[in-house]
């Protein structure tokens, strides 16, 4: 396996092959841990991995330096997929010096006793030389967490990224041109909306940031190091940053004794026209993460659930409440579903698109027990709405 | 009025906007935000923010 980035320039994380659930983000292709051993007159690890895999992280660096000739560790994001082995690592090099900001400080100091660990504080701008090679630093809050930050290398174009431009994939290759162009953007794609969708304003700052800097090679913390793919990556990203929607339209539902399916038919059947990609998503059986990289460039979605014990199903509230704290932007929609004798379900949906921002199209389309054929009728009606609504969005 | 920015993740507050999504009134000072208000960015508290420099 190639894993030399630069002239000593390596990459020395671990590939999680088995891993699925990802804090509940389904990582159908496994993830990496990525870190980063630079070999210079000083020597620097940049990050580490999940802490069950800190030897393996302590075995890769050893085979190329010593443990104790380690100058430094930087720490661009304290979440313990990248921070975990820290412990393990900083008692294994008495050397080193953990380079990060006074965010990732505090945040760090929370999780492990760093009373006997030497730290150094850096703001944007800063800068440490290793001898050939220099490490700029660039504060990047909420590109994923407060405390996040990129480590910048001019001299090699190189750019270690953080979660920024990651993807949860594991292979057996490092870099971008030697996987599937397609998968790996569909894979970016999925960790954008899950992990970084909420953070699409602070995302776009980042990118102006980085139009002033020289990269030819971008190291993410997961998945694959990008150096041919690195505009397609940034176009991607642009694109998310801003919301942009397609003309997409989705019918999400949960349905109890058929209705509210029903429904959502017909409204899939009336938002079917020319141009605008639909996509009927029943919660059950579907994963979340699915269900929020769908929405990521989606324009308009209905969203049904069935009226149970007065409020939603229980999986329609489990994708909605996901949702919301993804928070989608530039939306719109409007919610539909079933009840019996006492209202609930469609209101409660309604709420959450509301509290969502989104354009609400109309009040929520309802029907008692079984939807007639006057209503599948005003079903296909807001379905052609929907449709009409993506279209003028994705202009 | 003070401007104020939120220590977590560097959004700012500014009174002569206010926050009109969050029904906050353009001219609504920072002291005057409900307790209850946060970070429309990162979720944080009121004591999470400091005046802007």
């Amino acid at each position: 396996m190639n894993t030399t980035l630069r002239d000593k320039i390596d990459w020395v994380g671990y590939v999680d092959w088995t891993i699925r659930d990802f804090h509940g983000y389904t990582a159908e292709r496994g993830t990496t841990y990525n870190a980063y051993l630079i070999r210079d007159e000083k020597t620097a690890l940049i990050d580490t991995v999940k802490a069950p895999y800190g030897q393996h992280l302590l075995q890769n660096i050893s085979a190329m330096t010593p443990l104790h000739s380690i100058d430094y560790v930087v720490c661009n994001h304290a979440e313990p997929d990248h921070a975990g082995a820290l412990s393990q690592v900083m008692a294994a090099m008495p050397k080193a010096i953990l380079i990060c900001d006074q965010k990732c400080k505090n945040a760090l100091s929370r999780h492990f006793d760093t009373s006997g660990w030497k730290f150094q504080i850096v703001k944007t701008g800063d800068t440490v030389s290793l001898g050939d090679r220099t490490l700029h630093f660039i504060e990047t809050p909420m590109v994923h967490w407060p405390e996040s930050m990129f480590t910048y290398v001019p001299e090699e174009k190189l750019l270690f990224s953080m979660d920024a431009f990651g993807q949860h994939y594991a292979s057996s290759q490092r870099f971008d041109d030697k996987v599937p162009l397609e998968t790996l953007l569909q894979e970016a794609r999925s960790y954008y909306a899950n992990i970084i969708m909420p953070y699409g304003k602070q995302t776009a700052k980042v990118l102006q940031q980085m139009d002033v800097l020289d990269v030819e090679m971008i190291a993410p913390s997961h998945g694959l190091i990008l150096r041919h793919h690195i505009r397609e990556m940034l176009e991607a990203y642009m694109d998310w940053a801003s919301f942009r929607p397609k003309p997409k339209v989705l019918v999400i539902y949960d349905t109890m004794w058929g209705s509210t399916g029903e429904m959502a038919h017909a409204i899939l059947e009336g938002a079917s026209l020319p141009g605008v990609e639909t996509k009927l998503i029943y919660v059950r059986g579907s994963d979340h993460s699915k269900i929020a990289t769908e929405s990521l460039d989606a324009a308009a979605i209905a969203f049904g659930s069935s009226t149970l014990n007065a409020g939603m199903m229980p999986m329609a509230a489990a994708v909605l409440t996901y949702l919301k704290g993804l928070r989608p932007l530039n939306k719109a929609g409007f919610a539909f579903g079933s009840y019996g004798w006492g209202r609930g379900g469609p209101e409660a949906v309604d709420e959450y698109m509301k509290a969502m921002k989104w354009e609400i199209l109309r009040d929520p389309l309802k029907a008692q027990f079984r939807p007639t054929d006057e209503i599948l009728d005003e079903c296909r009606q807001a379905g052609r709405l929907l449709a009409e609504k993506a279209m003028e969005l994705a202009c | 009025m003070n401007k104020y920015v939120c220590d977590v993740c560097g959004w700012v507050y500014d009174p002569e906007q206010g926050l009109p999504e969050e029904g906050i009134k353009p001219g609504t000072s920072f002291e005057d935000l409900p307790d209850d208000f946060v970070c429309p960015e990162c979720g944080v508290g009121k004591e999470d923010f400091s005046p802007e420099e």
